[in-house]
């Protein structure tokens, strides 16, 4: 699969090439998340179509898997901030990431740390997936394979994720791990800026409001 | 013709939207169902309206009764048969009465003193009272620091006195306030300030230890604080030790049932606020349930109330469901053998129904007696025509009676279809009934994971047995079609590479 290294011309053909190097990436993490942006076997197009199965399969499965398994209080579901949950944490940890290691020697741009996640994210569609069919056909007592497996999907996300950005970025295992952590770090940081920011901007607005108030009252 | 249609109902939204927002702000606060009398909660622990299950029947006072000295601060309750005893523990007296019907209850006899015996005659603040199988009379004579146990006639047998075990402290005075009495006329009873479980006296009067305490809890960063804290602090601080339990209950089978106060950490980690105790003292409560069983699942103040139910006393019906009195808002919670809760009703107030401080619940048959010992009364609850089916529903799957029981669980569905134990029942009918994937339905509804599991399993093997050929032709398939391909592929390579064409085209 890998012997093919021949640019191809054909857009289409791109797309689905890139799209099914996904599958060697997440099988060789190493040499696939170098040879991603290093011989530009990746696609932007590719990882927005796994990024976007990702919120499909994670949506999906509320209403498609067991109530053994997931029971969902519709009443309480607002569907953007659910996808929310997904795409907010992965735009933290992109811009985090970039931040960071532009200022330590990373070779990967913004583009290139998105593309990588998003890349990294591929077992997640591809084992719940076939999982979510699979937990209408168990019972209680077998839903220790689904918990499992399940599990399982999300750790090999997760050390995807971490090897991409050490081939993007180039470093070595240490410094990567050192970064991985930063990360988190600057995502926390950003967050509580976030915070601060609305709060200040909800408290002027209100501020502004209650001025006009008062002088309606007045005049 | 389509879109002209389409503006016209936009349109007419938006005006009954707008007209819905000019209305008074009272048609709001009304239509905010804020509970009526009988409520449950569901799978999600929402507060879910339900039909009535009791309505009171009568309330009787001091004046209905016939009593020359009113009632005061009655504690206890005990039946047998178709006789109440009330405690009256403000005047030192149990009042015999006897239930010819549930409008009707007449005093039989006032027992204020025993005969013989070596200590006082007269009762001192007696707060429970439990009779034997053989007759004997058990009072919990708090006043008197005993136990007294009398025959019928009220003449002396024996008395039970504070336990000598080194663990106690010596100065502490023996205040037995609950009991009960097995068949065997072992005597179980908690007193005031002692928290080592349920005292036991053998039938011979002889203190054989204690039984069932509540496990401690304790919660981290307390045992850390208290790990770090010098002498001084660390005198000052809680201790860890068991709660006292509240009251006991010797059901038909001679399991007890005992209640126990839980503090507001323990109701928000969905603690059992019941226990059920075997002869070994261990607990074997059955909790199916969607919640514990422990009351209220909303502790948030409210009407001048707050804080977890307090169940101060139980009872259990001879179809295994017992219902806890809850002194904290005065209400009743009903729950059946699986945990699952049946009703909850009641509340704080002078309504006939609702109660001021209840102190104590009894049964005879499906009939509730409960007492009031600030309104000094006890009322009668009967069950209403919904509550006598969900009963019968629940005795008839007890008899086996599965189709019968489904019907019945039917009928209650038509009548509140909103409770959730009929879709349980109707399923565990049908599960019994072999009609799996009916059965399957009415569980998922109800997100019976444990049920619709038994149900799916038989399903699966069945759908499975039925569709071996099937199955087995699909594998087949899956493994030869490619198998025979590949076969087929090289062997035709083969064909075409091999030696003999290749030299037969070279001549």
């Amino acid at each position: 699969m890998i012997a093919n290294t021949k640019p191809i011309d054909n857009p289409k053909d791109r797309y689905i090439d890139s799209l099914k190097y996904a599958l060697y990436c997440i099988t060789h993490p190493l040499d696939g998340f170098w040879d991603l942006t290093h011989e530009k076997r990746g696609t932007m197009a590719a990882a927005n179509t796994i990024l976007f199965l990702t919120l499909l399969i994670r949506v999906l499965k509320l209403r498609y898997t067991s109530f053994i398994f997931i029971t969902v209080y519709w009443e309480g579901i607002n569907i953007f901030l659910y996808l929310a949950s997904i795409l907010f944490p992965l735009a933290l940890w992109v811009v985090g990431n970039w931040g960071l290691t532009t200022l330590f020697d990373g070779k990967g741009k913004l583009g290139q740390v998105y593309m990588a996640t998003c890349y990294a994210l591929t077992p997640y569609p591809l084992i719940q997936f076939p999982l979510m069919i699979f937990s209408n056909f168990v019972t209680v007592e077998e839903a220790e394979f689904y918990s499992v497996v399940s599990a399982l999907s999300l750790v090999w996300a997760a050390l995807l994720v971490i090897a991409a950005m050490g081939q993007i970025h180039e470093y070595s295992a240490g410094k990567n791990i050192l970064f991985t952590v930063a990360t988190l770090f600057a995502m926390l940081v950003m967050i509580f800026i976030l915070m601060i920011f609305f709060s200040m901007i909800s408290q002027g607005v209100a501020y502004f409001i209650s001025l006009a108030k008062e002088l309606m009252f007045r005049m | 013709m389509r879109k002209k249609n389409f503006l016209m109902r936009t349109g007419m939204a938006i005006l009954a939207i707008t007209a819905a927002f000019l209305q008074p702000l009272q048609v709001k606060a009304t239509s905010t169902s804020e509970g009526g009398y009988t409520y449950n909660y569901d799978y999600w622990g929402d507060y879910v309206n339900s039909a009535d299950f009791y309505n009171s029947c009568k309330v009787f006072t001091s004046s209905e009764l016939g009593l020359d000295l009113k009632l005061k601060n009655p504690q206890g309750l005990f039946a047998e048969g178709n006789t109440l005893y009330l405690c009256d523990s403000g005047n030192n007296r149990i009042i015999e009465l006897n239930r010819v019907s549930p409008e009707q209850l007449e005093v039989v006899r006032i027992i204020d003193k025993i005969n013989g015996g070596s200590g006082s005659k007269e009762l001192n603040n007696p707060t429970d009272v439990a009779v034997s199988e053989d007759g004997n009379i058990f009072i919990a004579d708090n006043g008197n620091a005993r136990v007294v146990k009398v025959d019928k006639d009220l003449n002396f047998i024996m008395e039970f006195v504070k336990p000598t075990d080194n663990t106690l402290d010596p100065k502490l005075v023996f205040q037995p306030t609950k009991l009960a009495v097995d068949t065997a006329e072992r005597v179980y009873c908690i007193a005031t300030g002692i928290n080592k479980g349920l005292i036991k006296y053998e039938n011979d009067g002889t203190f054989s230890g204690f039984v069932g305490a509540t496990p401690v809890t304790f919660n981290w960063t307390d045992y850390i604080w208290k790990k770090l804290a010098s002498q001084e602090q660390r005198a000052k601080m809680e201790s860890f030790v068991p709660t006292e339990y509240e009251n006991i209950f010797m059901d038909y089978e001679g399991f007890i049932y005992a209640t126990k106060a839980r503090t507001l950490e323990q109701a928000q980690a969905d603690e059992n606020a019941v226990r059920k105790l075997n002869l070994m003292g261990n607990d074997i409560l059955v909790s199916n349930g969607d919640w514990s069983v422990g009351g209220d699942l909303y502790l948030g103040s409210g009407g001048g109330y707050e804080g977890p139910s307090i169940l101060t006393d139980i009872t259990v019906m001879d179809n295994d469901v017992y219902v806890c009195l809850d002194r904290n808002r005065g209400r009743l919670f009903g729950y059946d053998d699986q945990g699952k809760m049946v009703f909850a009703f009641g509340g704080n107030g002078n309504m006939d129904g609702y109660f001021r401080r209840p102190s104590a619940i009894e049964h005879i048959g499906h009939e509730l007696y409960v007492v009031d010992s600030l309104d000094c009364s006890i009322t009668v609850l009967v069950p209403t025509q919904f509550g006598d089916l969900v009963y019968q529903a629940v005795e008839e799957f007890d008899k086996g009676n599965y189709e019968t029981s489904g019907a019945a669980w039917q009928e209650v569905l038509n009548q509140n279809g909103n409770y959730d134990l009929a879709y349980i029942g109707i399923g565990r009918s049908l599960l019994r009934q072999e009609k799996y994937e009916e059965a399957m339905k009415y569980f998922e509804l109800k997100y019976d994971a444990e049920n619709y599991s038994k149900a799916y399993k038989q399903y699966r093997k069945i759908w499975v047995e039925e569709h071996i050929g099937w199955i087995v032709a699909v594998i087949l398939l899956l493994f030869l079609v490619p198998l025979s391909i590949g076969k087929v592929k090289s062997i035709r390579h083969e064909i075409d590479t091999a030696d003999i064409f290749v030299v037969e085209k070279k001549g």
